[in-house]
């Protein structure tokens, strides 16, 4: 294309010197100031991909080898720096003390959140709902092993039926299926339990299942099917039924019980931290 | 072979930018220059000033009166607190300056403009600077033409420095907006200011400084989207800044009989601030300041000829000139029969009178929500997981996190109660019980406090799917202060 350039003669600016079916563009250039920050622009834009990690997929990181995960782990110490004197009277104190301090313990449960999700929630549930399966519901009424907090610090720190910690909770419960109790008795039994929230359909059944339970079961969850938490017997006359509740699962469970095991926390996370998750799970509903 | 004719000589390619031709105002005086100087110094002694009134709002609370507090997210105007989920009473009183503008605009053209806008009052400003160093128009053109020289840089130089001192004020004083103003102030000078502040006061100096000292008139015909559609606000009755063509036309020497009153002695043109020539009617870089309006009157005076041949003037009643006095030679009678074709300005129009309605339903509205302003609000949240507990004796349980917002400076203490369901229970986790057994929860002043709340609902009361409840704090009068929906869940049917 031809470039002539010419002086419109209405306006007195030059053309582009381009022509289209007659019709001539004016030249109207843009401002210096616009210009130069624009050329400031682009040569930010070069000083910027040679000291920052700039060009996607290559891996390139630019002279100053900054990365945003390279930034992290100073952040992360800022940050640990700044809790540091809340952890530590986290450390020192008694859940109870916690308890009875607003400020000690808003912290703890805005920590012991955290510390669940990353810690607890993967069988508990985001909430500690719990999940099916036999893992308990934390938000619920119904404790195994006791709902007092220092009862849940016990079993957060040093776990349930493992091998990491001696102070352990480690009570179990025969399987009686293995020459203990035939099968006929197992039926009894379990119509017995049913009994205790009205469902039993056969009363001849349940009170032949009233004996068996007295010579083998009252020892642990009472005469009544109260439960003992201190030995981690659940209660048998209510709800809530870990492993289900219907005659099948409840058979099931006295001939083979499924034990639940939950590892010591104790040593994996630090006492400030048992502190805070003792505090977040009693507050989740149910704690006494 | 080429269909094409023979090939022209390449032309050499335009430039892709050209630098803007430098405008030296001169200087001007008479009654709209005076009003300008009015403004100018109410509006600059109102930015500087306000950031030093105190108000006392008692202890722990900032005592400036005007305050836009980042740190702990509140806006403090006077006796009024604003939240930052309370910013669209910002809006609205951005809304009601876009209105008021549009307002304006169509009465009286560009009169923020010409008068009030920033960039206007500090390009004035800077100019009056630059003229006290470097002298009126003449002599700065006449320096600028002479090769560099001592005389020369020493003044550019002191006008820079003026400048620089005067654009640092103006990031100061907005920064006093944001901190405590005396803090502050003493902080930047001792060096102990925190880096954002000097970041902030650095910014807003290198703007002022370039705008105000470089871009100026560029602002307004490049940068700002306002001269772009204010086309929109203006009318046929609007007083706009007009050259009355029909009285000045042709122009010609002062005493050749058939010149008109325009003597072409260009002295509007060299006023302008942004160096447009108001005889070519009505135009993008006019901002309408009024002040070729001074320097015509003036000529006009000494010349023994009435005043007003640029004038603030409705572009109807330039139109009924126009054709009262077509064809007419420049005359006594022309002059004569020109103005009294005009009429009285037209301030009740629809378009003002919409305007005005808009404004008042906008300024009700606010005005409105700001009276009926909650002090305290509760809101309640229920757990999204789980959605309900079951318990051990059959009943339900729903998990609820209650926020209780207390806008108000001092500690409240009120009484929380469920409605909607019989036999539900209601436990809020660390709160105190009233007289009668109720949850009390105890705010904190000027702050949300937050508890975690437990519903029990009864075996016996066989809950399934959703029930609509209310929440409800009453003050220990009885007094019901705010309520808030919920929603009761159990199993599905």
């Amino acid at each position: 294309m031809t470039a002539k350039i010419e002086t419109d003669a209405h306006s007195g600016q030059q053309t582009t010197g381009h022509e289209w079916d007659g019709l001539r563009e004016l030249n109207t250039p843009l401002p210096t100031w616009w210009l130069y920050t624009f050329y400031a622009c682009i040569l930010f834009a070069l000083v910027y991909v040679v000291f920052y990690p700039a060009f996607p997929f290559t891996g390139a990181t630019g002279t100053l080898g900054w990365t945003a995960r390279g930034a992290l782990p100073a952040e992360l110490a800022a940050q640990n720096e700044r809790n540091a004197p809340m952890m530590a009277r986290l450390r020192d104190a008694t859940p109870e003390q916690i308890a009875a301090d607003p400020e000690l313990r808003g912290f703890a449960i805005a920590g012991g959140r955290i510390a669940f999700a990353n810690n607890c929630a993967a069988c508990h549930g985001a909430a500690g709902q719990g999940a099916p399966g036999g893992y308990p519901s934390l938000a619920d009424d119904d404790w195994l092993w006791g709902g007092e907090l220092a009862d849940i610090r016990t079993t957060i720190a040093h776990g349930i039926r493992n091998q990491d910690s001696e102070d352990a909770r480690a009570t179990i419960m025969p399987a009686f299926a293995q020459g203990i109790l035939t099968t006929p008795q197992i039926a009894d039994v379990a119509e017995h339990l049913l009994s205790f929230t009205q469902r039993s359909t056969s009363a001849a059944a349940a009170a032949r299942g009233a004996t068996v339970f007295e010579e083998n079961c009252v020892a642990c969850h009472g005469e009544r099917g109260e439960g003992n938490a201190q030995l981690g017997a659940p209660a048998l006359n209510d709800r809530i039924w870990l492993h289900g509740g219907d005659r099948a699962a409840i058979i099931a469970f006295i001939a083979a019980p499924r034990l639940g095991v939950m590892p010591a926390f104790g040593q994996r996370l630090d006492a400030a931290t048992i502190n805070m998750l003792t505090l977040y799970v009693h507050s989740l509903g149910g704690g006494r | 072979m080429s269909l094409v004719g023979p090939i022209e000589a390449e032309a050499p390619p335009p430039p892709l930018y050209a630098a803007p031709p430098r405008i030296y105002p001169r200087a001007v005086k008479g009654r709209i220059r005076r009003v300008k100087w009015a403004v100018l110094i109410v509006l600059l002694g109102l930015y500087y000033v306000v950031p030093w009134l105190r108000f006392d709002r008692g202890p722990g609370l900032p005592d400036q009166a005007v305050l836009v507090d980042l740190g702990h997210a509140r806006l403090f105007f006077f006796w009024i607190e604003l939240w930052p989920q309370e910013v669209y009473f910002l809006t609205g009183v951005l809304v009601l300056a876009a209105i008021g503008l549009f307002a304006a605009t169509s009465l009286y053209g560009r009169v923020w403009c010409g008068f009030t806008c920033p960039q206007t009052v500090w390009t004035d400003l800077f100019m009056l600077v630059e003229r006290l160093v470097q002298g009126d128009r003449n002599a700065r053109m006449k320096r600028d033409a002479q090769p560099s020289s001592l005389d020369r840089t020493l003044r550019k130089a002191a006008t820079h420095a003026a400048w620089i001192a005067i654009a640092a004020a103006t990031g100061g004083a907005w920064i006093m907006y944001f901190n405590d103003a005396p803090t502050v102030v003493r902080a930047i000078a001792t060096g102990a200011a925190s880096i954002e502040v000097y970041f902030f006061f650095g910014l807003f100096t290198l703007t002022t400084y370039v705008l105000a000292g470089f871009a100026r008139e560029q602002v307004c015909t490049y940068m700002c989207p306002w001269p772009r559609f204010q086309g929109a606000m203006l009318d046929e009755n609007s007083l706009v800044v007009t050259y009355r063509d029909w009285r000045g036309e042709p122009r010609g020497k002062p005493r050749e009989a058939m010149s008109g009153d325009c003597v072409d002695c260009a002295a509007c043109v060299n006023v302008c601030p942004t160096g447009v020539d108001i005889r070519e009617g009505q135009q993008l870089g006019c901002i309408g300041c009024g002040l070729c309006i001074d320097a015509c009157d003036d000529v006009m005076r000494k010349l023994d000829r009435p005043e007003g041949l640029i004038a603030f003037e409705a572009l109807r009643n330039l139109a009924a000139s126009q054709s009262a006095t077509g064809g007419m030679p420049p005359s006594a009678k022309r002059f004569a029969i020109g103005m009294a074709a005009r009429s009285a300005p037209r301030f009740f129009r629809p378009r003002t009178i919409m305007y005005a309605a808009v404004l008042g339903v906008v300024l009700a509205v606010m005005a409105g929500a700001f009276l009926m302003r909650e002090t305290v609000s509760l809101s309640v949240l229920r757990d999204r997981a789980p959605l309900y507990v079951q318990l051990a004796d059959g009943g339900l349980r729903n998990g609820f996190t209650i926020k209780l917002v207390n806008k108000t400076q001092a500690r409240v203490a009120y009484s929380l109660t469920l409605r909607g369901l019989d036999g539900a229970t209601l436990l809020v986790q660390q709160a105190a019980l009233d007289g009668e057994g109720r949850p009390l929860l105890v705010s904190s002043p000027d702050g949300i406090t937050e508890w975690r709340a437990l519903v029990t609902i009864p075996a016996a009361r066989r809950l399934t799917g959703s029930h609509p409840v209310v929440f409800e704090i009453r003050d220990p009068l009885g007094q019901a202060i705010a309520t808030a929906q919920a929603t009761l869940v159990g199993p599905a049917q």
